[in-house]
């Protein structure tokens, strides 16, 4: 056990350096210089002389330190980055990159984990449902649409609820995290009701984006438990239905989803990134989004950077919590 | 002695396209992802040769037109005929796919095969180097690579090159693993202890029994390639002039399309990419069956 945690220690610490070893050499690979292309967006709306620009930019490369050898650049990149330092905002200076994602951080946990459990249990328990042979057929036919969902992407998900429920049915509001005008008072529950209104149009999207996929895998699985000797022998034991399909069916059947929900999880990630831009929600994914706008290079690395490590080291943690699903992991 | 005639009874064989169709008949979603695919590429061949193409880009025509007869998906407010970025937009889509699809199948599938049948110090090495990559959320790293990109370089394939850097992986271990099981077969070792060279077997024994996995391979690369794509141009990362699907997406919500009333701006082409993404998912689940029999029974 302790030789295959320290096993699955030093394969996450390999996918981190891995991680921060490509955004490292990808941007010094292009011939973008970040603090040139900052300035030269200064320069076009108006101020200094190229003359002086030049100078600016070579004291912002001593200061950033882009005038060192790569190689030491490189050692100064990996150390700061176990010190959780990212940099500061060219466009939002002083603020840190860290202190952004922060900010914006909170926000998109709670959707995020909202809407993947959501997703999970109902995926999980619609798919088991409708490979058991005992389920009514009515039961069994609710997986159905969101198999046909499943080849949807929350992002497209999101335009298209947005059309039908907010745009033509005006059930929901059209993006933001509040009301125009709201003044953030997490004391007051007419603020906090708020925003559930403004966050649940994304979180649908997301859910119906993602349902798709356990049911289909989940589907599959059944199948293949029903087969097994263990269920036909509870049966002829003569255990009640809700018996073997509680703890004979799904239970073994969850086990290998709990591998795919690790795996689904940097896809998610990205979704919920893209969903909040679009949705105009204060998460990592208007960061991101205000950032590409802008050229603010220091902060799309730093976010892409952090959410890489975060889901590698949850992707790699999942591993440890098999142990507490499977008695025959714990006790090998 | 009389003689005995016998008269050879008519066998009926079917032709093949009749044997096509019936299976077609009994793997449904292989049948429905193709005919969605076939009507959309018959939707932008024929807007191809009948539309006037300049009218994808701005412009062109009367800006921010619901849709009507003269302009069937409407106009954007930057004065582009829907229509026409639709058909254009297909079509660099399909290229980007196609593309980015059988580059990433191709280094699948020389690299699966190396490192499975040869084995040793190579097969360790490509092995943990995908499972390395693997955790790692090649979207959000196409944004740093995509982001590094000056934005007038960035065209149709630049995109494809972006987006198969790393997506890669995925083909590589799914033929590895079948050329690990495949070796092993006696098909394999007769062929070797009657003398046939590495390439013979590759070429000769096994490639042909992989054909199905590959094409499978194939059409989940292109699921990806699409996804991916998309993904970068709805950020605001893909090929700012042209007409990709995603990008149209990106410009409305840029513009605040819902907020100004011209819904059918974001809404066609996220239609088109749900019929593109969906066809392609129905098309990899029948050939999964095809390739896998076992999942056969599942049904």
């Amino acid at each position: 056990m302790v030789k295959l945690i320290i096993r699955r220690l030093l394969f996450l610490i390999l996918v981190i350096w891995a991680a921060s070893t490509i955004t490292f050499f990808i941007p010094r690979l292009s011939a973008k210089n970040p603090v040139r292309e900052r300035f030269a967006e200064l320069a076009r709306s108006g101020g200094f002389s190229p003359a002086d620009m030049d100078k600016i930019i070579a004291s912002y490369s001593t200061k950033f330190g882009l005038d060192k050898p790569l190689w030491q650049q490189y050692v100064d990149y990996m150390s700061s980055i176990a010190r959780f330092d990212l940099g500061v905002s060219y466009n939002k200076y002083p603020k840190t990159v860290m202190g952004l994602i922060m900010d914006s951080l909170p926000w998109t946990i709670t959707l995020l984990l909202v809407t993947t459990a959501l997703s999970f249990v109902i995926g999980n328990l619609l798919g088991a449902v409708a490979a058991w042979p005992r389920a009514p057929q009515w039961v069994r036919s609710f997986a159905t649409p969101f198999i046909l969902f499943q080849g949807v992407p929350p992002i497209l998900m999101g335009v298209l609820l947005l059309f039908f429920i907010a745009f033509k049915l005006k059930l929901a509001p059209l993006g933001g995290a509040y009301s125009t005008g709201g003044i953030p008072d997490w004391s007051s529950p007419a603020f906090i009701w708020d925003v559930i209104h403004h966050q649940i149009l994304p979180a649908l999207a997301l859910l119906l984006g993602s349902v798709g996929g356990w049911v289909l895998t989940m589907r599959g699985m059944g199948v293949t438990i029903q087969g097994e000797d263990y269920v036909n022998f509870a049966e002829h034991k003569g255990l009640d239905g809700y018996t073997i399909f509680k703890d004979y069916y799904l239970r073994n059947a969850l086990l290998p989803q709990a591998t795919g929900l690790a795996l689904a999880l940097g896809t998610v990630v990205s979704s919920a990134i893209v969903i909040e831009s679009q949705f105009g929600l204060p998460g990592l994914g208007r960061v991101l989004d205000s950032a590409i706008r802008s050229n603010d290079f220091l902060v799309i690395y730093g976010v892409v950077l952090f959410v890489t490590i975060a889901v590698a080291t949850l992707m790699v943690l999942m591993e440890f919590v098999y142990p507490l699903l499977d008695p025959r992991i714990r006790n090998a | 002695m009389a003689s005995i005639t016998l008269t050879q009874p008519e066998i009926y064989r079917p032709s093949r396209l009749t044997l096509l169709l019936g299976y077609l008949r009994r793997n449904t979603g292989l049948a429905i992802g193709l005919f969605i695919l076939l009507v959309l590429v018959v939707f932008t061949v024929y807007g191809l040769a009948t539309a006037d193409l300049s009218d994808a880009y701005p412009l062109s025509v009367k800006s921010k037109q619901p849709p009507s007869l003269e302009y069937p998906l409407g106009t954007d407010f930057f004065g582009r005929d829907l229509y026409v970025a639709m058909v254009v937009g297909l079509k660099q889509t399909a290229t980007i796919g196609f593309l980015a699809g059988a580059i990433g199948t191709f280094i699948g599938v020389v690299l699966g095969f190396v490192s499975a049948y040869f084995g040793g110090w190579l097969d360790l090495g490509i092995k943990s180097i995908c499972q390395i990559l693997t955790p790692i959320p090649a979207l959000l790293i196409q944004v740093i690579i995509a982001g590094s990109l000056d934005k007038r370089d960035v065209t149709i394939y630049t995109m494809a090159f972006v987006v198969v850097l790393l997506a890669w992986m995925g083909p590589t271990l799914v033929i590895r693993a079948q050329v690990l099981t495949m070796k092993e077969r006696q098909f394999v070792s007769v062929a070797k202890l009657s003398g046939m060279g590495d390439l013979g077997i590759i070429f000769g024994e096994i490639l042909p029994n992989l054909l199905p996995f590959i094409a499978a391979a194939f059409v989940n690369q292109v699921f990806i390639a699409v996804y991916a794509s998309f993904f970068l141009a709805v950020l605001g990362l893909g090929p700012l002039r042209e007409p990709l699907l995603g990008n149209t997406i990106w410009a409305a919500q840029t513009q605040s399309a819902f907020f100004n009333n011209w819904w059918w701006w974001p809404v066609f082409p996220a239609v088109a990419l749900v019929l593109i993404l969906g066809s392609l998912a129905f098309i990899n689940m029948g050939l999964d069956e095809l390739a896998n029999p076992r999942i056969r029974r599942a049904e």
